[in-house]
């Protein structure tokens, strides 16, 4: 079963409560996803750090073939 | 070998290890196809693993580097990152940076071309 955009923004909403997040739907074919996550709690974080943490706001939803999440292109920054 | 000792072993040997979906010749997925892409326009020598040769490869991976996804960049037994972290990289200059600090050829002018290609 595909996520939609509001099931991913949620999942990574309640880790990161305050952050600015965008949700693009890349192909229009509602499996291909682009998250923007911008949050304070980044600073100091390199990019590894950043996306593992989105990563585990996602809860296994990316996981292998029966991950619900088929493609999340991640951009993640503190913001300016 | 257990899956870890064999992605050990392939980090140690390789200065440059790119985990992807298919090969360099022949990627499998989009994401494996663009990291694979840069390196080989980079003329950047790496070892690929295939990781759909070996479902414990791939499962191995994955709990190895604590990242969910394929392809995984390893750069001097340093996990950089998957496409996004590497696409980002390449285009700021920081793959450069890395490489040049890691000791790892790299092809300077190619790498500008990939930049100029992308300028916005």
């Amino acid at each position: 079963m595909p996520m939609e955009a509001r099931d991913i923004e949620s999942l990574i909403r309640a880790a990161f409560p305050d952050a600015r997040i965008t949700i693009t739907d890349l192909a229009g074919d509602g499996n291909h996803w682009a998250a923007e996550v911008v949050d304070e709690s980044f600073r100091g974080m390199n990019r590894v750090q950043q996306q593992r943490a989105v990563y585990a706001s996602l809860r296994g939803s990316m996981d292998g073939p029966s991950g619900a999440l088929h493609a999340l292109a991640l951009t993640t920054k503190a913001p300016d | 070998m257990t899956a870890t000792d064999q992605i050990r072993d392939t980090i140690a040997k390789n200065d440059v290890v790119l985990f992807m979906k298919g090969t360099r010749a022949m990627p499998q997925c989009g994401f494996s196809s663009r990291v694979a892409g840069v390196l080989n326009y980079m003329g950047v020598e790496y070892a690929d693993v295939d990781v759909l040769a070996d479902p414990e490869i791939r499962q191995g991976i994955k709990d190895f580097s604590d990242w969910p996804t394929i392809p995984q960049l390893y750069v001097k037994g340093e996990f950089v990152g998957g496409c996004d972290i590497v696409t980002e990289m390449t285009l700021s200059g920081e793959l450069d940076q890395l490489f040049e600090a890691k000791g790892v050829a790299y092809d300077r002018d190619a790498a500008d071309k990939i930049r100029a290609a992308n300028a916005s």
